[in-house]
């Protein structure tokens, strides 16, 4: 099946959005809207919902929480306890202060790069994959609404008459298979 | 968008564009390097090869190269070495605790901050692993399955806790970089016309396209990030300082370390910063970015945290007295009038009465003072860590070991050279990377730009 992509561009953030909102009431899909910075508010007028990083985060932190803690217990008092001046290391707890420094270094090394790995794949952002923006000005001062013919009901030429209230600069069109 | 006092001055400068601040942030790496920047770079080279030669001399003779001796076995490595961590903490200290406090100045200088910080730290991670007299048993620090018996790393040893810190702060600091180094790159990416600068630059871009969903996560995952780095910043100088306070040496063993050294480090770095701004404004010619405001509030960073590393100084020589151990009252009295009376007195002329100098308007804004200030702090911190290591060793417990410590020619050779070293680094950061973030600091172009904010529009609502 084809489909006809369009592409419309704004030379301004806040027209882009203003647009964006006059289409979104009209009953317009947006795809995409690609932008050399973050638009702050475009999220919830073209219906992506917040993302769940902040969550993932907190998973991988706790995943180093306890692999330190299992870590170190196996290593300090299971398996070779030191006698430091008196101070031995027969149980966890009553060296926990020892302890301490390391888990919080490796409950963040995890959480961070967790974090960025999950962040790099999701956004299917790794070495040598090609740049998918429709424009290169997009990321120097350009914005540019992406919408799919075929997800929306409404007939093309309406849609332009619609698109030309909304103040773009430049308007293309292509067909995909 | 969000807007601010007018009485605020506005952070960008001139009529700006978006697009003019692209232009000015990429045409340095876009046109051919001016003739100076290939003469800093060759003599940093020189000097950075002096030292990689005075490090091999050291591996392949042994650490007895260094001026140590029996009493002081701990010198100017490890001076180095943390005057290098500490200088290390402003990059970070400016991208994540200023984020969560939203200081939107941050975003003009956070890129060259936190690569002076990676640079710094490259450096300061030198120090241990040379001092190890081995560099290939290295890996040993870490927690590995061996054939000694099950023979595990102590993890009741501050030395060891700093190979944690020190590696996550590294490695939280490169990617907390890169993440947003990743749109930047894509913005030259999508300008490059060579083809072999289009491929370098795609590849380091990752492939970014801008997608809204794409910013959504960038703006969670640099959030979440400085949540984790802000207390990673303070963390690692406090484990830097737990090797010197949980040891029992006096001048060492002292309970304020943590805070003190933390003060310290976020005291060096913000001067480093201002060094490297100052030139780096004038040669790229990014003044309208990194004007006299960014200057002035990184001056009054330097103010705050050089009183409080003043109020630590005469907190521990109050203490000393006070705590009626002679021991430790000789400790400082030592410092002040031993026979390093003039690394100490150097130490509080520059990083105590020096900052203070900051309270006059006048002079926190002016470049030139601030310039020579800031060389003044890290000649002062380097004494600091000096004074600290080396005339608390020098004369202990026992009179007829007292010693006196003379730097051998490697000692000064691997010290410079890790100078020349971090400027090779940062010379070619500032060549072929955007030294500004410049797709944050468009979202501040509304709001805290000049031509906007002098606009009769800017505080009408949209």
């Amino acid at each position: 099946m084809t489909d006809k992509v369009i592409y419309v561009m704004y030379d301004d953030d806040q027209v882009l959005k203003d647009g964006a909102m006059k289409l979104v009431s009209k009953g317009i899909k947006i795809s995409e809207v690609f932008s050399p910075f973050a638009i702050h508010g475009i999220d919830p007028i073209i219906g992506i919902k917040n993302t769940r990083l902040g969550i993932m985060a907190f998973l991988y932190g706790l995943t180093g929480l306890t692999l330190a803690t299992v870590g170190m217990r196996f290593f300090m008092v299971t398996d070779w306890p030191i006698n430091v001046g008196g101070k031995p290391n027969f149980t966890y707890l009553q060296n926990i202060l020892a302890f301490i420094p390391v888990t919080f270094e490796f409950t963040v090394l995890c959480a961070a790069h967790g974090m960025a790995i999950t962040y790099l794949l999701r956004n299917k952002t790794l070495p040598g994959m090609p740049a998918q923006n429709p424009d290169p000005r997009t990321t120097d001062d350009k914005f540019v609404i992406e919408i799919r013919l075929s997800e929306n009901s409404m007939k093309e030429a309406d849609l332009d008459l619609l698109l030309n209230e909304t103040g773009y600069i430049e308007l293309d069109k292509k067909n995909i298979d | 968008m969000q807007k601010e006092a007018v009485i605020r001055e506005p952070l960008i400068l001139g009529h700006k564009t978006y697009h003019d601040i692209t232009e000015d942030v990429c045409r340095p790496i876009e046109d051919k390097a001016p003739k100076m920047w290939y003469i800093l770079f060759g003599i940093a080279l020189i000097i950075g090869l002096y030292g990689v030669g005075c490090i091999l001399y050291l591996l392949g003779t042994g650490v007895g190269v260094w001026g140590l001796n029996k009493t002081i076995g701990w010198a100017w490595d490890i001076t180095n070495f943390v005057w290098w961590v500490g200088i290390g903490h402003a990059g970070t200290l400016i991208s994540a605790v200023l984020l969560l406090f939203r200081q939107k100045w941050r975003m003009a200088i956070n890129r060259s901050a936190e690569a002076m910080t990676i640079f710094a730290v490259f450096m300061a991670g030198l120090f241990p692993l040379i001092h190890m007299g081995r560099l290939w048993v290295g890996y040993w620090v870490l927690p590995l399955p061996n054939q000694f018996g099950s023979l595990w790393v102590n993890f009741n040893s501050p030395l060891l806790w700093d190979v944690f810190a020190i590696s996550t702060y590294l490695s939280v600091s490169v990617v907390f970089w890169y993440i947003g180094l990743i749109p930047d790159f894509a913005t030259i990416r999508d300008r490059a016309k060579k083809p072999l600068s289009k491929k370098m630059y795609s590849i380091l871009s990752f492939g970014w396209s801008g997608r809204a969903k794409n910013w959504n996560r960038f703006e969670m995952v640099s959030l979440v990030l400085a949540g984790l780095a802000t207390p990673l910043v303070f963390s690692v100088h406090s484990i830097v300082s737990f090797d010197f306070a949980t040891s029992i040496v006096p001048g060492w063993h002292t309970t304020i370390f943590p805070p003190y050294f933390v003060a310290g480090a976020v005291f060096s770095g913000f001067a480093m910063v201002q060094t490297l701004l100052l030139i780096m404004r004038k040669a790229m010619s990014l003044e309208a970015y990194i004007h006299t405001k960014h200057i002035e509030y990184m001056n009054i960073v330097i103010m705050v945290t050089g009183s409080i590393v003043g109020t630590a100084y005469i907190t521990e020589l109050f203490i000393s007295w006070y705590s009626g151990v002679e021991y430790e009252a000789y400790a400082f009295l030592n410092r002040a009038t031993g026979p390093y009376w003039w690394a100490y007195w150097s130490m509080m002329t520059c990083n105590v009465l020096s900052p203070q100098l900051m309270w006059f308007r006048k002079l926190r804004r002016s470049l030139l003072f601030t310039f020579f200030i800031s060389i003044i702090v890290n000649i002062g911190m380097w004494f600091e860590r000096y004074v600290i290591i080396v005339t608390s060793l020098h004369r202990d417990y026992l009179p007829s070991a007292w010693s006196m410590h003379y730097p051998s020619h490697i000692d000064i050779g691997v010290y410079i050279g890790t100078i020349g070293l971090f400027f090779v680094f940062f010379l070619l950061f500032a060549r072929f990377f955007p030294v500004l973030a410049l797709n944050e600091v468009k979202t501040i172009l509304k709001g805290s730009g000049q031509s906007y904010k002098e606009s009769p529009d800017y505080h009408k609502h949209h």
